[in-house]
């Protein structure tokens, strides 16, 4: 029997680290995912889970420690948020090419320039090329399943690569909303035991790991990596299987929402998604043939399955909740749209910026994008396709 | 009730409207709803004004933006009425609670020219009465469960002294003063 709850995002993706028992979390405390740490910490203070805390000075030194745990062959995890994901930089790479599959909990929060602790996708999308699997949620309900998803993914034996789970700052990771959990025992059942094939800690197996690459291996490294990411995208579907089957919940690379037959489509990550869903609605009832891609995984990246979706569409308004100040989108429109153009899609493209630190994206301001794409679809691109949605000008 | 119903509050940080709007998205989530509860968050401090949200319907709830067109809105500090457009947005056909030991004659004028309902209760007294302290919080939160109307009375008080039962455990002191609070403000709004 599922279980009917409501909570929170970060009390969600907490329960889903209860249920899992991971062996070790080294985290420091940033805001919205401060609530991570803390209720991790509760749970082990109440003898609920075993995982061994470790407190520690910065972020670098989270991701570090949960390098040197994760080597050792612990199953690890840590939490951040924008500045702190920031400062983990460094270590972020050190822990994709020394293939370790820690898990991390994403609430996304803007960069600071100026200081802000809303939601954006700036911290996560500047990660992006750091070769750890990146997951988005829409709400609470997708944090909690993808979270119980996550080391399946990553600690694949095609895989094992980090894997970062993210959900919105504040609009998920504060928000209560109606949930349903699943059984410890199912979840515990699903995620299973980690048994490493290679670790620090293995007696019988003496190794070397992070040491310097002559140029004459570093390449093949690399390499092995970048297979390793584009194999992850079967072995997303295969866990998404899997977790439908206990669940009844389906997920895929991505979402489609009345797209099959859209003429107008918006291209979109995190919780407006849902907000989208709704102005959809509301224009299908007055004939309007608009539809929502929902991008779930952005690493690996489905730019040929997403641009097949997308293939009968007229005109696509794809979204970033970030600036990259390449006067030409975000990263979702630069991918994107390079993807659209190698599968020779027709449609014209506007590439948005919206919800820069917490601004908010309401039902309206998706109506009047759907006008817009409708406009584009007829006359074509007159003004630059590189547009910002709800900013004083 | 209606198929969906959208709450805005005003209060200063400290005083528990965030507290208000989560605890009323749970009463209501206890009784079979779909809720959101949240705040928007800003440099919040202790005083400065703060705005929390409800969303209640027996349907999925999917979009995730603030609320610009509430049902119904509860002020938690009516010193909040001169700097703050609490009826901004606020539909006619709902109501605005304010907390105030001001009658309604006093209040209506403050809302500039708000035609919809107008409630009032005053919250500290009830609290300091029933608490010997000033929470408003859980008398607003009664007063908001009778205008709104998502549940009956004596739903909401038995599914309030369950939670706070669990809740204070330790403290029964603490959860009769809090079920006195709750039980004068469905009384004493008006």
């Amino acid at each position: 029997m599922a279980i009917k709850e409501r909570m929170s995002g970060n009390e969600a993706v907490a329960y889903a680290i209860k249920q899992i028992n991971p062996d070790v979390m080294p985290a420091f405390p940033i805001t919205p995912s401060t609530e991570l740490p803390q209720f991790v910490s509760n749970y082990i203070a109440n003898g609920e889970i075993d995982t061994e805390f470790i407190p520690v000075e910065s972020e670098h030194s989270s991701m570090s420690a949960a390098i040197g745990a994760s080597a050792a062959g612990a199953r690890t995890l840590t939490a951040t948020s924008s500045c702190g994901l920031a400062y983990m930089w460094e270590v972020l790479y050190v822990a994709a090419s020394d293939r370790l599959p820690i898990a991390l909990a994403l609430v996304n929060r803007g960069l600071t320039g100026p200081l802000n602790i809303n939601c954006e996708h700036s911290d996560s999308m500047g990660a992006r090329d750091s070769g750890w699997i990146q997951i988005y949620a829409e709400n609470n309900q997708e944090a909690y399943d993808n979270f119980v998803m996550a080391y399946r993914i990553a600690e694949h034996k095609d895989v094992m690569l980090p894997i970062m789970a993210c959900m919105d700052g504040f609009i998920t990771s504060h928000a209560v909303e109606n949930i349903t959990l699943l059984e410890d025992d199912l979840v515990k059942n699903f995620v299973g035991e980690y048994h490493p094939e290679h670790y620090l800690l293995n007696k019988d197996e003496v190794m070397a790991l992070g040491p310097y690459a002559v140029s004459n291996y570093c390449m093949e490294a690399k390499r092995a990596q970048a297979q390793a990411m584009m194999n992850a995208k079967q072995v997303i579907l295969d866990v998404a299987k899997e977790f439908e089957e206990m669940s009844g919940r389906k997920y895929g690379l991505f979402e489609e929402y009345r797209l099959e037959d859209a003429d107008y489509a918006v291209v979109a990550i995190g919780s407006a998604c849902g907000t989208a869903k709704d102005a959809i609605d509301r224009l299908r009832e007055k004939g309007v043939k608009a539809g929502l891609l929902k991008v779930r995984v952005f690493r690996p990246f489905p730019g040929k399955e997403m641009a097949e979706a997308l293939a009968n569409c007229k005109a696509i308004a794809i979204m970033d909740r970030c600036e990259s100040y390449s006067a030409n989108g975000g990263p979702l429109s630069a991918e994107l749209g390079a993807a659209l153009f190698k599968n020779k899609n027709q449609a014209e493209v506007l590439n948005i910026v919206y919800g820069l630190s917490g601004r908010d994206m309401t039902v309206e301001d998706f109506e009047k994008i759907y006008e817009d794409l409708a406009d584009v679809a007829v006359n074509g691109v007159k003004e630059d396709s590189y547009r910002y949605v709800g900013v004083r000008e | 009730m209606r198929d969906l119903i959208e709450i805005r509050w005003h209060g200063r940080g400290g005083q528990g409207a965030k507290t208000a709007a989560l605890l009323l998205a749970d009463v209501a989530f206890n009784i079979g709803k779909n809720v959101q509860g949240f705040p928007e968050y800003g440099p919040e401090r202790m005083g400065a004004p703060i705005t929390a949200y409800n969303r209640i319907s027996d349907n999925a709830i999917r979009v995730h933006s603030n609320i610009y067109d509430p049902d119904f809105v509860a002020v938690v500090d009516e010193t909040l009425l001169h700097t703050v457009d609490v009826t901004k947005g606020l539909s006619e056909d709902g109501g605005i609670l304010i907390n105030t030991e001001k009658s309604k004659e006093e209040i209506i004028p403050l809302l500039n020219g708000y035609k919809g309902k107008v409630y009032t209760i005053d919250a500290r007294k009830i609290s300091e009465e029933a608490l010997g302290k000033y929470f408003p919080n859980m008398p607003m939160l009664a007063a908001m469960v009778k205008i709104t109307e998502v549940m009956d009375e004596e739903r909401f008080i038995s599914e309030m002294k369950a939670s706070l039962e669990h809740k204070f455990a330790k403290k029964p002191e603490v959860l009769e003063g809090n079920m006195k609070a709750l039980k004068a403000a469905l009384e004493q709004v008006q």
